[in-house]
């Protein structure tokens, strides 16, 4: 199939940026969005040209590096799926397709569609782990983890830190994202000890890094590669203020 | 070229290395750098657990986090000889299990040692909040993998590889808080700083800005995995790399078991020329999914048209005892044996069939969505097809490395502080991974095995002569790297360095991949002089030396096509079949891989000579004690 592309193009953080036209021809609609854009880079190198930049590596839905918005939408059409794992079928001949980066303030453009999301790092950094040094743990089965509560604690933990839920949100909020980690280590036995600091760090770094509030709009929740509910930031108020009330 | 293995029984080498090993002082740890080159499970268990001892560590990866480095995708899970099931797990039968697994050529001492700290390993990752599946009382639970006849792999859906890595990755980041870790992501390491005959500083690019950067330490860690995206097609990640050890092997650390690569036998089949990658299903599929192909040859009929009599169960009728649970290897192989002779599936001929239908009527289609919903459902998003309703086109792809740097029994290369850790070094799986057995050595080596061995050696390095970065092995490896990084930007061809990554990929998939043979490993090595040639005038890469991803790829292949040449040196030196590695000059006559002790008990160890010459061949032999050496049958 042959497509029109809407690319933003952007030289670095501090440069204007501006939406670039494309075409392409001889698209297969099994190739993946991503290899439809090595196609494109492959061109543009034959016509010596700079590449466009993006970001990518695992390319099977888990890495989470990859995630640009298409036509508005992160990640694209499909739900709970990454731009990796989105295929070419989900386009038809002559479609013209908009490609932007994830945007948000916390989020600067490096080059084209490449962003920096550092700022993640730094909230986990800031409290999202359980402080179990090397050596210190007793037998595993020593302390019994329901079903339902190992399944719960994963459906949170397998957030992929892509930030589509931060390029969905109006208000460019990580609330998604600090939710489903607070959530996944508040409800494990293990992770219950340090909850009340982690709340707190947490929630307290996502406003440093100048990540927006949550106004509910829940458009995190319907963009998530990983289905991540929006209970995750129910929780992640609940932890905080029980955190806020009894702090010593 | 020593092994260091502990004297003593088999069981107490690591106990009796562990209490004679010398310590550093708290006061001094302090005073010591260390560099952690990788953030997978090896790299970041390695930083973190370094870290919390004191030392200073800085770590980097060439991603955008040390989160996202490719231990992520591993899907299955993590072996660990808890025997919770009751089913005669131990030690001693894991380390069995293993060494067979690798075809006798792994060292006793390493595959025990693997096994010994496996059980700890699960207690730490729980106690570092990893949520693996459960029973309904509460108790961890396990399932069966290829290989063995035990339960004995943990498991977080089918995402185990997530779950350890993030508690790695945030135990790392508690300590970048802490201000014990550095971070550098979007960091590629492109060069090894020796002084006086041992491991001091890397030379970094700068991804972000391009620029390079000199770093020194008191001893250097590569934890950079593994090297199978040398095939192009592969289940690896697209920055996956042999960078940083193609480049230490170049300052002088040795590589071995180079060709020893695992082709993963439930990958996705190729579909077209633009494809960039194959994706993995994860082995556990195996549990539940049989493996068949039509008896008749270029059957043009759907899988569901074919009647039960008229479908071959390869596996099965070849290996009744393992069947469709036989090693990765002897699958793989036996699948493309079956390809080849044209019972190929699917568009392109080059996939066989995996069948849930019994599984889903014996269990009920409910059991299997809770087991592999996510698989399914993985499957359904790249290929439109429904699994539920008819079997699956799966097809062998590279993998994992066996093969890697060589080190020793405290995971150090033949350079004196150089470490190497997990996928990046060739130790304890022989010529042959068994499943679930990657995430596990990955962890070990970092958590249990390297805060032991790396203070050791920095013990010796308390009072040694420090240097900075002015010291001129600096200047010149930046000068080198410099040069490298000019070269490609001033080349001015008309082939993109993707050209060349699926020219050298297809060459090895044909010549040194599942299956080898003399003639074609002579022929490959003469092509892969032209294809360097070809690539040193030919190669075009735009843009400039800022962030440039095309000028990352140059790098890279540029590595691959020199490690692409030592694999096929390293194929056609041995000349038996063992795991992974399949000459076609030695088999049975029933198609059964033929090892020879008498010549071959040894790990094959690569000294770097210089462009344009030949390799020279080290030879580590490799002693038996506790095993009898066995034909390894599933049969």
């Amino acid at each position: 199939m042959k497509l029109y592309l809407k690319i933003w193009r952007q030289f670095d953080t501090s440069s204007k940026g501006e939406m670039t036209d494309y075409e392409i021809d001889g698209v297969s609609e099994h190739m993946s969005f991503l290899e439809m854009l090595d196609l494109l880079n492959e061109n543009l190198i034959q016509q010596g040209e700079r590449v466009i930049e993006f970001d990518h590596d695992c390319r099977e839905g888990i890495c989470g590096q990859c995630g640009v918005m298409i036509n508005g939408r992160a990640h694209g059409p499909l739900r709970n799926t990454t731009t990796c794992q989105l295929h070419m079928r989900s386009f038809k001949d002559g479609d013209t397709i908009y490609i932007e980066p994830f945007r948000a303030k916390a989020f600067p453009v490096l080059r084209d569609l490449k962003i920096d999301r550092k700022a993640f790092d730094t909230i986990i950094a800031s409290g999202g782990f359980i402080g179990a040094s090397t050596g210190q743990a007793p037998e595993a089965n020593s302390i019994p983890i329901s079903y339902e509560t190992a399944e719960e604690a994963f459906d949170a933990a397998a957030c992929i830190g892509c930030g589509a839920c931060v390029a969905s949100c109006k208000n460019a909020s990580a609330a998604l994202f600090v939710g489903a980690k607070i959530t996944h280590l508040a409800l494990l036995p293990q992770g219950k000890v340090e909850a009340p600091k982690r709340a707190l760090n947490m929630v307290k770094q996502m406003d440093l890094q100048g990540f927006g509030n949550c106004s509910d709009t829940r458009a995190c929740e319907i963009e998530c590669p990983q289905g991540i509910s929006v209970l995750s930031i129910a929780r992640m108020n609940l932890e905080y203020m029980k955190a806020l009330t009894f702090r010593k | 070229m020593k092994s260091k293995i502990p004297e003593g029984p088999l069981s107490e080498k690591w106990s009796t290395y562990k209490a004679k090993a010398k310590l550093v002082n708290p006061a001094n740890r302090k005073k010591l750098t260390i560099i952690v080159v990788g953030t997978g499970l090896a790299g970041a268990s390695c930083a973190a657990s370094l870290a919390e001892q004191g030392y200073n560590i800085k770590s980097f990866c060439f991603q955008d986090s040390p989160r996202r480095a490719h231990s992520v995708a591993a899907q299955g899970g993590v072996n660990a000889a808890k025997n919770y099931k009751n089913d005669g797990d131990s030690t001693f039968r894991m380390f069995y299990d293993t060494i067979k697994g690798g075809d006798f050529r792994s060292r006793e001492a390493n595959v025990y040692r693997l096994a010994e700290c496996s059980a700890h390993l699960i207690d730490h990752a729980v106690a570092q909040g990893v949520p693996f599946a459960r029973e309904y009382a509460g108790y961890l639970n396990n399932r069966s993998f290829g290989g063995v006849q035990v339960s004995r792999t943990f498991y977080a859906r089918g995402q185990t590889g997530q779950q350890l890595l993030l508690g790695a990755y945030q135990a790392l980041e508690r300590q970048v808080a802490l201000g014990k870790v550095a971070l550098y992501t979007r960091h590629e390491m492109l060069e090894l700083v020796v002084i006086d005959g041992k491991a001091k500083g890397i030379i970094a690019r700068n991804l972000e800005t391009g620029k390079l950067e000199r770093h020194v330490a008191d001893a250097v860690v590569l934890a950079s995995g593994g090297y199978g995206k040398v095939y192009y097609l592969s289940t690896l990640a697209m920055g996956c790399n042999s960078s940083a050890v193609w480049r230490a092997h170049k300052k002088g650390a040795y590589m071995a078991g180079v060709s020893w690569i695992q082709f993963h036998p439930t990958s996705l089949p190729q579909h077209g020329e633009n494809q960039s990658k194959l994706t993995l299903m994860s082995e556990s599929l195996r549990n539940d999914g049989r493996i068949w192909v039509p008896k008749r040859a270029n059957d043009e009929r759907t899988a569901n048209s074919i009647p039960e009599e008229e479908r071959d169960y390869y596996l099965e009728r070849r290996y009744p005892s393992f069947g469709n649970l036989a090693p990765r290897d002897i699958s793989s192989r036996a699948a493309k044996e079956r390809i080849d002779a044209g019972h190929g599936v699917g568009p392109m001929k080059n996939a066989i069939y995996l069948d849930f239908s019994d599984a889903i009527k014996a269990q009920g289609k409910d059991k299997i969505e809770a087991k592999y919903s996510n698989l399914f459902t993985m499957y359904e998003k790249i290929t439109g097809i429904n699994a539920y309703k008819e079997p699956m086109l799966i097809s062998p792809s590279a993998h994992f490395t066996m093969g890697g740097l060589w080190v020793d029994y405290e995971l150090m290369t033949t350079i004196p502080g150089l470490f190497a850790l997990g996928e990046a070094n060739f130790a304890d799986h022989g010529a042959n991974r068994l499943g679930a057995n990657s995430l596990l050595q990955a962890c070990v080596d970092g958590y249990f095995i390297a805060p032991y061995t790396i203070p050791n050696y920095l013990a010796g390095e308390l009072n040694a002569t420090k240097f900075d970065i002015s010291h001129p092995a600096f200047e010149e490896a930046e000068n080198t790297v410099r040069r490298q990084l000019d070269r490609f930007l001033h080349t001015n061809g008309t082939l993109s360095a993707d050209y060349f990554h699926k020219k050298i990929g297809r060459l090895l998939y044909e010549k040194c991949g599942l299956s080898r043979n003399r003639k074609n490993l002579e022929e490959a090595i003469i092509e892969i002089k032209e294809l360097k040639a070809s690539f040193e005038k030919d190669l075009r890469i735009t843009g400039d030396n800022t962030l440039n991803s095309e000028l990352e790829k140059a790098g890279r292949i540029a590595d691959y096509i020199e490690l692409a040449e030592l694999m096929c040196y390293d194929a056609l030196q041995r000349e038996e079949s063992c795991g992974a590695h399949f000459r076609e000059e030695y088999q049975t006559t029933d198609g059964e891989a033929v090892r020879n002790d008498e010549e071959f008990c040894y790990v094959s160890a690569w000294e770097w000579k210089g462009q344009n010459k030949e390799p020279e061949l080290h030879k580590e032999p490799l002693v038996f004690e506790a095993v009898e050496l066995a034909v390894r049958s599933y049969k």
